[in-house]
């Protein structure tokens, strides 16, 4: 369970967060959403440790301020909006980097450690292209070799900023029908941040409404997705439809 | 892949000690080394003043190498050098004012002393003015190499007699070594390669940002200061003994890369490897090539390395595109 408790954080002069609570039980998947700068990666990355936050922020109960990175990373997988992929590195070992918290800091990869990343690029369908480097790769075989390696992890909370931005839209279902899966199969954990409002109503079980820097709304997705709601903190017109009991967000004009 | 070039690094650094030991004003040729038919003469010319000075050049290669490599790893900056963080500035007031007072401190200990509290005091800048991010970290060496190295201009404008002692040793020297400053350098070499080595696979973890390598459970600071540390320490004993010898740090590592690949795994064993060797080779270049007057090895390495750096630059890009 994640449990956020009146997070605050500040960049520079900005209070980027403003007194979040939140709570993601076991096994749940919670999405942010909120217009741009609304402050969704800002709360996702506090919980990943990467920038400073007060308040308290604890998985399983424990404040992750006294869990050093090693641990954390046990913890934890993130994937980031903008991940840094250095073009040479074959995907192989970049996919294996997710193994660098049970590695160790002076250790080696082991045959568990390879036989994970294996299956984790199995899993995304890079089997094929472990000896390719990133650098040639498409943007959707990149996200794919990203998730992969957050998967290759194997914490039992996953963390996922934009994981489907750079995806067609079979690709993104696929990518988010697969994280479901491995929900249901390991207990998986998982908060993300999505910016398709019909496409995270879809998935997630509960939506968490960001604006400002603070939660503005949460709960099931039918609960979280009105069209007044959407006006007021995205400044847009839209319709909500329901299909099939899912709220469908369409651009009205 | 780096089995093969592991073996070539070795096969080239066998090859560059045997010519250090052979080449220079007296040629010994290496059959009579082996056969034992030396003259007492070529016997010590060959062991109290060539293989000491091999020697020297191999270790202080071999540590400026690694360190260079180490250096563009924390930084993810290709043009890191081991000198980033005003070691080289330090270790110039050291011995200037080694010099200039002299008889108080020994020069290769003022050197170092220079280098490690220049890169001591970039590292406490640069932390005091909040910046966590490297690009911060760098800026402060560039300010403290500056500071320091005005700070040698003054004291070297006021004592113009040892302008040209000070400016023997910037520009880098293996001639004066004996046994004895081997034996100084090598604890430090020894320690500075094995901490850098040792953290080869996190350091390539660390090609992925630092706030990624973060999330996947690297300490990112203290593996930065450790590894900064230990890098610096083998640079400042270099630097100590051997002056400001310029061009090892940047070039072997990216000649090192264009061979192998760019993961750290390789790279900074490699860079061991052929940083010794091409120190050795260079030494070479500087006693013989205007025997019996000898270049300054730092010239020489800045006449190879320069040019050498625009044939590697070009196929990087040639390689990328």
């Amino acid at each position: 369970m994640i449990a956020l408790d009146a997070v605050e954080v500040r960049l520079g002069a900005r209070l980027a967060a403003d007194g979040v609570s939140l709570e993601v039980p076991r096994g749940g998947w919670t999405t942010l959403i909120g217009p741009n700068g609304a402050g969704k990666s800002t709360l996702l990355r506090a919980v990943a440790g990467l920038v400073p936050h007060r308040g308290a922020i604890a998985v399983d109960g424990r404040d992750l301020r006294s869990v050093p990175p090693r641990r954390r990373a046990l913890l934890l997988a993130f994937v980031p909006q903008a991940p840094l992929l250095p073009p040479e590195m074959p995907v192989g070992e970049y996919v294996l980097f997710g193994r660098t918290a049970h590695v160790g800091l002076l250790g080696r990869a082991g045959t568990a450690d390879r036989e994970a990343a294996a299956a984790a690029a199995e899993r995304l369908d890079l089997a094929a292209l472990a000896g390719r480097r990133l650098g040639e790769l498409s943007g959707g075989e990149r996200q794919r070799a990203v998730l992969a390696r957050a998967i290759a992890q194997a914490a039992p909370v996953l963390l996922l900023d934009e994981p489907t931005a750079a995806l067609d839209v079979g690709r993104q279902q696929e990518v988010l029908e697969l994280v479901g899966e491995l929900r249901a199969e390991r207990g998986l954990t998982v908060l993300g941040a999505m910016h398709d409002l019909t496409l995270a109503g879809q998935y997630a079980e509960r939506l968490a409404l960001v604006d400002g820097g603070r939660l503005v709304a949460h709960g099931p997705p039918d609960e979280v997705l009105t069209e007044e709601r959407i006006a007021r903190h995205y400044r847009a017109r839209v319709r909500v439809m329901r299909i099939a009991s899912s709220p469908v967000v369409v651009p009205a004009r | 892949m780096t089995v093969r070039w592991t073996l070539a690094g070795v096969a080239a650094l066998a090859t560059a000690l045997l010519a250090g030991l052979a080449l220079g004003p007296t040629a010994i040729p290496l059959a009579d080394v082996l056969r034992g038919g030396l003259t007492p003469l070529d016997e010590a010319v060959l062991w109290e003043l060539r293989a000491p000075r091999v020697a020297l050049g191999a270790l202080v290669g071999g540590t400026l190498a690694v360190a260079g490599g180490a250096y563009q790893a924390v930084f993810r900056n290709p043009l890191a050098d081991p000198y980033l963080l005003g070691a080289a500035a330090g270790a110039g007031l050291g011995a200037t004012a080694a010099i200039v007072y002299a008889g108080s401190v020994p020069l290769p200990i003022a050197a170092f002393a220079g280098a490690t509290a220049a890169v001591a005091g970039a590292y406490a800048l640069g932390r005091s003015v909040g910046g966590r991010d490297t690009a911060t970290l760098i800026l402060a060496g560039v300010a403290m190499a500056a500071f320091l190295t005005a700070l040698q201009t003054l004291l070297l404008q006021s004592d113009t007699d040892n302008v040209r002692a000070v400016y023997t040793w910037l520009l880098g020297r293996l001639s004066a070594a004996g046994w004895s400053d081997v034996l100084l350098v090598l604890p430090y070499s020894a320690a500075s390669i094995a901490v850098v080595l040792a953290h080869r696979r996190v350091l390539d973890v660390l090609r992925v940002g630092d706030e990624e390598a973060l999330a996947l459970g690297v300490p990112v600071g203290r593996v930065r200061l450790l590894v900064v540390g230990a890098a610096t320490l083998g640079t400042a004993s270099a630097v100590a003994v051997s002056g400001l010898i310029g061009f090892v740090g940047i070039v072997v590592p990216h000649a090192v890369r264009l061979l192998a690949g760019s993961s750290y795994r390789a790279v900074l064993p490699l860079s061991v490897l052929f940083g010794a060797a091409f120190l050795v080779l260079a030494d070479v270049a500087a006693r013989t090539a205007l025997a019996p007057a000898e270049l300054p090895i730092g010239v020489v390495t800045a006449c190879i390395g320069a040019p050498f750096f625009v044939v590697v630059l070009r196929s990087t890009r040639a390689a990328a595109t």
